[in-house]
């Protein structure tokens, strides 16, 4: 402890960060909401796109408009170069062993979807077991519940604590030589929970199981190395990291893909084709069937070099930052009530404001220009365990502000307002309720 | 007044506060429920409708159960105070009327005329991902007057 208050002190202040230059860099946020500035909270739902990777989505299709790995042509061998330096982009970012081991999908859900068919229709069979997490956004719960179905497996869900962090002793004492994969959130849609994957990895090493870690919440907010985390898969969207819609990636440990099926079959991923039967590609192409997103990759590349000019230390400590300040001035805020406050957490607070539903906040906080969500984030599960049908969520990203927290805060006060013009009395004391049953 | 004055008027959120008709009926004849799985709203409607022997089929009463927002809360109680005392045939075009009128959009102005109160909840017509938190308990009354349940 002393030691580490020593290095503390004679190690150098972290520069502060710059989100307010950053964010000259997205025209999205240039535009007034209904005579406000935009003040965009929704970043779990997607990122705005920065100048970079817009103006790199054009040039894709100026200069090297062509089918991947099929022309002989000048752009065609364009084409093939920049989704190669868009794979190769994709393993920085995730550190990867290799660059086979990069399969671009259409996005996070495409690459779920993949394993779950491809892997898991050849190695999850009846009577074994499959575990989820109490934190799963439907695209990391769907697939799972699907392959169960088919092959009469089991699939469980890692409970959570008041808190919303996993239960992992339940875990440690489900796993068992049927358990044939855990597949968890690397961040919580819903709660900013971080997920203790090492740990995770370290269990499902004791059985054999294998690990899925789905990424979308994770990447655009920290450092991500999927050989120090040890998992097997892991999956995230292009649109959640300031890259265009429409790409995705998943990653895989190469000995697992060289013994994976394809999950999509037709153009682009053969080796040798016969009417009745052909040989397929080797990976990562045995994946990739039919004509790739390559503007998105580019954009993707573009996206992933503009993380790396900033460093995603620093974006992970300012998203860190932004989060505790939020939970701070919403927990001061009379009527809010904060949904789940685990630790780690990242980037996404959850909250509901007396008895006010999510939805009419949402609507008078957009007449103010701040952009937030209401519902349950395609996570029901997560509000079944908080016993809410649906809950405010602001989500950060590198370009937020502590002032776009604080118009947040006196949004709320303005929807407050609004309700209490009837009833006030009753209103008022719907939210002391709210504020003392913390 | 603005728009989102307008939106949640006082008419609006008196019914929201406290809702009339609210919770469902012990045994009804007519029952429907429905949900929006974007938002997570959820609506039983109950109704008790004269039997057809005994000429005209009319609404005796209308209970609306909402778990959701003010707007859709709003909607289900000011349709059941609404549709108490008509005819099935009445209530049918009751709905298409007030679909109509509500998904007109911003360009047009529904007439409102004949809807008495109603038409407070036109002005969801200015927030359009709203729309589907006014038409629910619609919706549900739609499916609900043709549910006759057998006895």
């Amino acid at each position: 402890m002393e030691m580490a208050d020593r290095d503390r002190a004679a190690a150098p202040l972290p520069a502060p960060f710059p989100a307010e230059r950053l964010r000259l860099d997205f025209p999205a946020l240039r535009q007034t909401i209904n005579g406000y500035p935009l003040v965009y909270l929704d970043n779990a739902a997607t990122t705005q796109k920065p100048q970079p990777v817009l103006d790199e989505i054009t040039r894709a299709y100026v200069e090297c408009c062509a089918n991947v790995n099929r022309g002989a042509h000048t752009l065609g061998a364009r084409a093939s170069a920049e989704y190669d330096a868009a794979r190769a982009a994709v393993q920085r970012l995730l550190n990867a062993a290799a660059v086979e081991e990069v399969v671009f999908t259409s996005g996070c859900t495409s690459a779920i979807n993949l394993v779950a068919y491809s892997w898991g229709d050849e190695n999850v069979g009846a009577g074994d077991e499959v575990i989820v997490s109490g934190l799963e956004h439907h695209s990391n719960l769907l697939p799972w519940q699907a392959l169960c179905q088919r092959r009469r497996a089991r699939l469980r869900s890692i409970p959570l604590t008041d808190t919303g962090e996993l239960r992992l002793d339940v875990l440690e004492r489900w796993l068992c030589p049927r358990t044939k994969l855990i597949a968890v959130a690397h961040v919580s849609n819903v709660l900013g929970t971080v997920s203790p994957i090492a740990e995770i990895v370290r269990l499902a090493g004791r059985v054999g199981a294998r690990v899925l870690v789905d990424g979308a919440q994770a990447v655009s907010r920290q450092p991500v190395d999927v050989r120090a985390l040890g998992c097997d898969f892991y999956a995230f969207s292009g649109h959640k990291l300031y890259a265009p819609f429409g790409i995705g990636a998943l990653y895989a440990r190469r000995e697992l893909l060289d013994r994976m099926p394809p999950f999509l079959t037709g153009g682009g991923m053969v080796d040798r084709v016969g009417v009745e039967a052909s040989t397929y590609a080797e990976p990562p192409g045995r994946f990739e069937a039919g004509t790739p997103n390559l503007a998105a990759a580019i954009g993707l590349r573009r996206a992933v070099e503009y993380l790396e000019a900033i460093g995603l230390s620093a974006v992970q400590r300012h998203e860190e930052d932004l989060l505790l300040y939020a939970r701070a001035a919403l927990g001061r805020t009379a009527g809010v009530r904060l949904i789940g406050l685990a630790t780690p957490a990242i980037g996404v607070v959850s909250f509901v404001f007396g008895d006010i539903h999510p939805h009419d906040v949402s609507t008078i906080l957009d007449q103010r220009g701040v952009a937030v969500r209401a519902g349950h984030h395609c996570a029901e599960p997560v509000m079944q365990h908080f016993g809410v049908p649906a809950t405010l969520r602001a989500s950060f990203a590198l370009y937020n502000t502590r002032t776009d927290v604080d118009a947040l805060v006196s949004g709320l006060a303005s929807a407050r307002e609004v309700f209490s013009k009837v009833f006030g009395n009753v209103s008022d004391t719907a939210f002391e309720q709210a504020s003392d049953s913390d | 007044m603005t728009d989102l004055a307008q939106l949640y008027q006082r008419s609006i959120l008196e019914h929201h506060r406290q809702p009339k008709n609210a919770g469902r009926l012990p045994a009804p004849t007519h029952l429907a429920e429905g949900h929006n799985p974007l938002c997570g709203d959820r609506l039983t409607m109950t109704l008790e409708v004269s039997a057809p022997e005994l000429g005209v089929e009319r609404v005796l009463r209308a209970c609306c159960d909402a778990q959701g927002c003010a707007i859709c809360r709003a909607s289900g109680s000011m349709l059941t105070e609404a549709v108490v005392g008509l005819s099935v045939a009445e209530v049918s075009s009751l709905i298409e009327r007030f679909m109509a009128e509500v998904s007109l959009g911003q360009g047009a102005e529904p007439s409102g005329e004949g809807l008495g109160p109603l038409a407070a909840l036109f002005h969801v017509r200015h927030f359009p991902n709203r729309l589907r938190c006014a038409t629910l308990s619609w919706d549900v009354l739609r499916r609900a007057v043709v549910s006759r349940v057998s006895r």
